[in-house]
């Protein structure tokens, strides 16, 4: 669930040379009632059917307890979608992890809840779409807003945290105010407003998500105003889109340096996009243990430490801070993972990037106009205003 | 409240727990982890809705009774005003 972050929040300073990942990311399944057209899930959906057993994740998570990770970050898919969800949590939780369920709250129920919370949950993310109904159903493509706005009342009655996750893009950057509102009337204690990252649906539906250069800069007003006048009440967090940026994101804390992600059939990746890079193989949990995977896998090691580098990376002041950008990127927008991210302002190819900024901030009006790229945009359904831009929604797999 | 509030009682908010990773005692929290050393790790013990912030205080200053009194206590206000700011104590009256 959720789109892609990249994880710039979990700093515990390690003094040891010897990095190991701090922490899981169990994609329990790919299952989910919404259909976000931002989604980061891969284009091919895996089905239940090669989803790991219950047995399976309690190892991979006392596997990973002993390799050093601190916290498992539950997600899919919608993680509520698996009915062993509460086991899952329990056993995470008696490995020694920290528990972060990430979640659009839909399959929740009161007595889950409860289940959850005496199971171990530490940390529930909750996303949403938007701070008003029409658009966050419009986006998620479900009728969800309502269920959400239930769970905040229930979370209440519960001692777990709760982080309001907001989906940043073109259509509701101009509403935070709303959904800092909105959060204040929760039990929120962190915010996280993540601008979309242009993966998966949200690479097919770019066009439209991006906001425009003004939108942003006003936006990042709103959050250090927001940032001061909440202070020791609500931690506010803002991820900004990167295509904005004059250098790249250090994408999870650089590859293979501080997370393992296991997709819902037990593959390891590096990375949530790592799929969209052409020729890595990865290994699966069921033929390998996890330290055997960090250590030794090829996928794990091919953008490790420097070597791979091309220039102007490999003699970059900032290789150590940002690690040259994002992998999956570079892939998506130069066609070769190992090249510099495109939205480095150093990058030979940033005029890529500068070119579809420029699309979307001379497009007249509110909406960007279609999609372009080897994606075909669905045509939206018969009874849609006509000035509704056409998403391309994520399916549900079997 | 604030840690200023000498008789306020801080607590670990939701979410907030010291654990173990590498012989090490960490304070973990929603998407962050703190290594704790003595000190720090002394006054989050004690952050158990139960200990006033004064009791905290002084229970250090005996603790730590080589260094300054006034300096001890300036640390620990300074401490639990920057976990506050993580948002990673409530305070109860
Ligand atoms: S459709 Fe939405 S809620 Fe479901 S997995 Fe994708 S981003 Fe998450
Ligand atoms: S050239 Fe490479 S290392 Fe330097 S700032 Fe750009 S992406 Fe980072």
């Amino acid at each position: 669930m959720v789109p892609i972050r990249s994880r710039p929040h979990f700093d515990l300073a390690m003094t040891s040379t010897i990095s190991n990942p701090l922490a899981l990311i169990a994609e329990l399944t790919h299952r989910c009632p919404l259909h976000c057209v931002y989604c980061s899930n891969p284009l091919e959906l895996q089905s239940r059917s090669t989803e790991l057993s219950t047995e399976s994740w309690s190892r991979v998570f006392q596997e990973a307890a002993s390799l050093g990770v601190l916290q498992a970050d539950f997600t899919g898919g919608e993680p509520l979608a698996r009915i062993d969800i509460v086991d899952l949590v329990r056993a995470a939780r008696s490995a020694g992890l920290y528990v972060n369920l990430i979640t659009s709250g839909l399959p929740l129920d009161e007595s889950k809840l409860a289940a959850l919370v005496a199971a171990g949950l530490d940390h529930i993310q909750l996303s949403f779409q938007g701070a008003r109904e029409e658009l966050s159903n419009e986006i998620s493509g479900t009728k969800s807003h309502t269920q959400k706005l239930r769970v905040l009342e229930w979370v209440k009655q519960h001692r777990v945290a709760l982080t309001l996750n907001f989906v940043i893009h073109h259509r509701n950057i101009d509403q935070l105010e709303e959904m800092v509102a909105l959060a204040e009337t929760s039990s929120a204690t962190r915010i996280e407003f993540a601008n979309v990252q242009y993966y998966g649906w949200a690479f097919a539906n770019r066009e439209t998500l991006l906001p425009t250069r003004e939108q942003l800069a006003r936006s990042i007003g709103v959050i250090k105003r927001e940032q001061q006048r909440l202070e020791g009440r609500i931690r506010v967090e803002y991820v900004v889109p990167d295509y904005y940026a004059k250098y790249p994101k250090p994408c999870m804390g650089g590859w293979g340096r501080k997370l393992m992600l296991i997709a819902p059939s037990g593959d390891a990746l590096p990375c949530h996009a790592a799929h969209v890079i052409p020729g890595l193989a990865f290994e699966n949990v069921k033929d390998h243990g996890l330290r055997e995977i960090w250590e030794r896998s090829a996928a794990f090691q091919k953008f490790r430490g420097e070597d791979w580098m091309q220039e102007p990376c490999k003699t970059c002041d900032r290789r150590e801070q940002d690690f040259g950008g994002c992998r999956c990127q570079a892939s998506l927008l130069a066609g070769d993972a190992a090249a510099t991210d495109p939205v480095c302002s150093l990058a030979p190819l940033r005029p890529k990037v500068d070119a579809i900024l420029a699309a979307v901030n001379l497009a007249p009006a509110s909406v960007a106009p279609g999609i372009a790229g080897p994606y075909i945009a669905e045509a939206p359904p018969a009874n849609e205003p006509p000035t509704r831009p056409s998403w391309l929604y994520r399916p549900n797999p079997a | 409240m604030t840690a200023r509030e000498l008789s306020s009682r801080p607590r670990l908010a939701p979410g907030c727990r010291l654990s173990e990773n590498n012989q090490q005692r960490i304070l973990q929290m929603p998407e962050r982890a703190l290594r704790l050393n003595g000190p720090s790790l002394e006054i989050v013990q004690r952050c158990d809705g139960k200990h006033t912030v004064q009791q905290i205080v002084s229970e250090l200053q005996q603790i730590y009774s080589k260094a300054q009194a006034q300096k001890v206590e300036e640390d620990i206000l300074g401490y639990l005003a920057l976990l506050q700011k993580e948002r990673a104590l409530d305070f109860e009256v």
